[in-house]
């Protein structure tokens, strides 16, 4: 077991028990190797490595709302792996290309390369949030914009804490259809 | 939209994750299929009237044990194929065990019966029955099955499905063995073991449609 697959790991599992900065520094982390590996693929396959952004951008979602379905007792790199290539192939699907030409390849792949050279995607944030629903934006815009409290957004949303945690798990899952959906 | 930003509003109050709720979510499925399953046979079909004779308890005990086993292998199985990745972690040759066990039993047991009897305990009385009961009272299970799994992130959509529709036709075999009067191991074999690859395959197919994420 390589030392990343170990330190990730452990951001992987402090991120679990709800550490933010620990959520951060690892979302940060994958999305280089993400954007390393969408990069060499879409690349390898004749396309515009432009699109690797928004790749990047729908695995880190994917791997945010998905991160429940983590086995601590597994390691981590074939969990990313899986779910990297999953959106990979997802995305030529819908933009019709042959999914044949993804190749096999071995789980380490995810994590051979870092790449750090920051790019914007095509979906555009504050737009795709005014088509969720009233509960949903505000929910999420109180609590993941503006850092105010589980509390403090009931207060302002007008609905209970437990209804803000929903409409948060709801409205990224929402976001994330929207954005497979755009393309 | 930059990732830095995306990665920011993500990792704002990210809360702490339930561990145990791909497990969880799955007997919870299970269960709920199990009694729908049940109370459709119960009601609809209703239980066999000589249930506490000697030969009707040791079929129900033998029907009831190939459908188990095959449910206890699917559930461990869609545990793993609803994580990502986790397809890589199956073994087809173990799912197939319950299915070869029932057809070396069966060849053995028509071995020893002289074949005038043969297409009775190969067809029974109700194959019929046999053969549209177990799918349809499949449909709930399967249901709840993907709803489950819908909750997870399975990255095989194909296997996963099949798997889905083993434990539904498997849960369904369970429920309608209670009814079913048919005591031979050939039946069984044919009819339970040919209904739940039947259920198998439907949910190989609608996999892919109901499972993307």
């Amino acid at each position: 077991m390589t030392t990343r697959e170990i330190e990730l790991k452990a951001l992987m599992l402090a991120s679990l028990d709800g550490d933010a900065a620990s959520h951060r520094a690892l979302l940060d982390r994958l999305s280089r190797r993400l954007r390393a590996y969408y990069k060499g693929k879409l690349a390898g396959i004749g396309r515009d490595a432009t699109e690797a952004e928004d790749l990047v951008q729908e695995a880190v979602l994917a791997i945010h709302i998905k991160r429940h379905t983590y086995d601590p007792a597994e390691p981590l790199t074939p969990w990313v792996h899986a779910i990297a290539r999953y959106k990979l192939i997802d995305f030529l699907r819908r933009s019709r290309a042959s999914i044949s030409d993804v190749p096999i390849e071995e789980a380490d792949t995810i994590m051979a390369h870092d790449d750090n050279v920051h790019a914007e995607s095509t979906y555009d944030l504050k737009r795709l949030m005014q088509r969720l629903p009233e509960k949903m934006r505000c929910s999420i815009e109180a609590v993941k914009l503006d850092g105010q409290s589980i509390a403090e957004a009931a207060d302002r949303c007008g609905i209970s804490e437990s209804g803000v945690k929903v409409n948060i798990h709801r409205g990224l899952k929402t976001l994330a259809a929207l954005i497979s959906r755009e393309m | 939209m930059k990732t830095d930003d995306l990665i920011a509003v993500l990792s704002t109050n990210p809360g702490p994750v339930d561990r145990s709720s791909v497990v969880r979510t799955l007997c919870v499925a299970l269960a709920v299929g199990s009694i729908v399953a049940l109370g459709i046979t119960l009601v609809g079909l209703g239980v066999r009237t000589d249930l506490m004779s000697a030969r009707a308890l040791i079929f129900l005990v033998v029907k009831l044990a190939f459908a188990v086993g095959i449910v206890s292998l699917a559930l461990i199985y869609l545990t793993r194929l609803a994580r990502p990745g986790g397809e890589r972690r199956i073994s087809v040759v173990l799912v197939a065990m319950p299915f070869g066990t029932i057809a070396v039993l069966s060849v053995i047991s028509l071995g020893f019966a002289p074949s005038a009897h043969w297409d009775k305990m190969v067809m029974g009385n109700e194959w019929l029955e046999c053969l549209l009961s177990i799918p349809i009272i499949a449909i709930v299970p399967f249901a709840a099955t993907i709803w489950a799994v819908r909750r997870a992130a399975p990255t095989n959509l194909v296997r996963t499905g099949a798997f889905a529709g083993l434990i539904s036709g498997s849960v369904s075999a369970m429920a309608y063995a209670l009814h079913c009067t048919d005591d031979s191991l050939p039946f069984v074999a044919v009819w339970y073991g040919g209904t739940i690859v039947l259920c198998t395959l439907a949910g190989a197919i609608l996999g892919p449609r109901l499972l993307r994420w």
